[in-house]
């Protein structure tokens, strides 16, 4: 319930029961690759769009982690799920496939920890027995949306990221065995003058900062509470920016706790500039790499900290500034 | 052998001239094509990129300015036949080439290539 201005402890403590998550070609040749249940080989899924395609991932992993779950999709009493297409149509297009009764969620890539924030605090007041969470994001139509076709071939600077594809998904649950949901922490929105749509780590940063600190104080805790505390998708400038806008002030945040899913998640021989980026960025990283961690025992308790930057198409072309937002999730494995 | 060594400084200076535009001065890649169009415009209204590709060839008619360059020829040579139409009948005229050619390839492109992502 509240616990300080803005986060909610969970003392219920609902299970993050069953996860799967999708992704695309180049994710199969990613650090993470052993990670993923589903892997296309195919960028476009064998549909005729990118955005089909994103549809399809997001559906795959939503499926998936039903049948992990050992349970029926009727069972499902809420579905909360966010993507980055104009008017959701991935989440809301997967809600009709699913039929399960839906929350679409816009908080750009931040969507991965609203939603499992939302679905835990629905099953921790007893709202649910079972709530589905899920975000997806698609490298082509993300590129489509949001900068330029790729075949346009316009030059990317190095601060620029790329947009992961893939769909992460996760069945939270009353009753069961598996990860437990301790905690969230709702950021607010910032907006710090960021105009550049290739450096949104850096318009980022800020919020994820914000973020991270209120649940500090709300909880009364430290970085060393946790086992590792992983950012959204700042990528390497906006981690290290989020860095030294901690140590500012005075926090040192330990360098094998303090990690970013877009760092982690490419191999460094892969071309994507400052890291991944998008809503799957921190979804396949927490759903699928910290989640079989945790399971292994590796990581004990963990905090999750998805970043999102609110622009528009439309908002950028017009010289607005980028307003970001970053909401914490807490969870902890206590072993089977 | 000079004129490849010309070629080569004069374009590469055009294309860093563009390289600047998009990291210092932070111009989207349509703006930087844009406005190197219209300083070939201005030049070639001057006089001065006619000169400018005698003496570096290739290195100053293949660049995007080139084809700014080409269209206040068009205009500028119509307008001193016809008049003040001429101005609007020759923007294009000898540019044509190029891009017509630009659509039809692009046409054909598309209908053979599938976007890699």
């Amino acid at each position: 319930m509240l616990q300080g201005q803005q986060s909610w402890l969970f003392s219920n403590r609902p299970v993050l029961l069953a996860t799967a998550v999708a992704g695309g070609p180049f994710e199969a040749r990613s650090a993470i690759a052993a990670d993923f249940d589903i892997l296309h080989d195919d960028l476009w899924l064998g549909q005729n769009s990118f955005e089909k395609a994103e549809k399809k991932l997001l559906e795959e992993a939503c499926l998936a982690s039903i049948q992990k779950a050992g349970i029926q999709k009727e069972e499902i009493q809420f579905f909360f799920s966010g993507d980055l297409m104009n008017q959701i149509i991935s989440s809301s297009f997967t809600a009709r496939t699913l039929g399960i009764p839906y929350f679409g969620l816009f908080g750009a890539c931040s969507c991965s920890m609203e939603g499992l924030a939302l679905a835990a605090f629905v099953v921790n007041a007893k709202g649910a027995k079972y709530a589905l969470t899920a975000c997806s994001s698609h490298n082509g139509s993300v590129n489509k949306q949001y900068r330029y076709p790729t075949e346009y071939g316009a030059q990317l600077p190095p601060t620029a990221q790329w947009t992961v594809t893939g769909a992460g998904a996760a069945v939270v649950a009353a009753e069961g065995t598996g990860p437990r949901i301790t905690g969230a922490t709702i950021g607010r929105v910032l907006d710090l003058g960021v105009t550049d749509p290739f450096s949104m780590g850096a318009a980022m940063a800020p919020a994820a900062v914000d973020t991270i600190l209120a649940h500090f104080r709300d909880f009364n805790v430290d970085a060393s509470h946790y086992d590792l505390i992983a950012t959204g998708d700042l990528g390497e400038i906006g981690h290290a920016i989020a860095t030294d806008l901690l140590r500012r002030q005075g926090i040192e945040m330990p360098g094998n706790i303090f990690t970013d899913c877009g760092v982690i998640i490419y191999q460094d021989n892969q071309p994507v500039m400052a890291g991944g980026s998008g809503c799957a960025c921190s979804a396949v990283v927490t759903y699928g790499h910290f989640y079989n961690r945790m399971l292994k025992g590796e990581l004990k308790r963990i905090l999750v900290v998805a970043t999102g930057a609110l622009l528009s198409p439309l908002s950028y072309q017009q010289k607005e500034s980028i307003p970001c937002v970053a909401h914490a999730v807490a969870l902890e494995w206590e072993g089977v | 052998m000079e004129k490849f060594i010309l070629a080569f400084v004069v374009g590469g200076a055009i294309c860093v001239l563009g390289q600047i535009l998009l990291d210092v001065f932070r111009l989207t890649p349509a703006h930087m094509t844009v406005t190197l169009v219209v300083i070939g415009a201005i030049l070639g209204g001057l006089g001065l990129y006619e000169p400018l590709i005698e003496f570096a060839g290739a290195g100053a008619s293949v660049p995007i300015c080139s084809f700014g360059n080409s269209l206040v020829n068009g205009a500028l040579t119509e307008a001193k036949r016809h008049g003040i139409i001429g101005v609007l009948t020759g923007i294009f005229e000898v540019s044509s080439a190029g891009i017509s050619s630009a659509i039809i390839f692009g046409f054909i492109a598309s209908l053979i290539f599938k976007p890699k992502g």
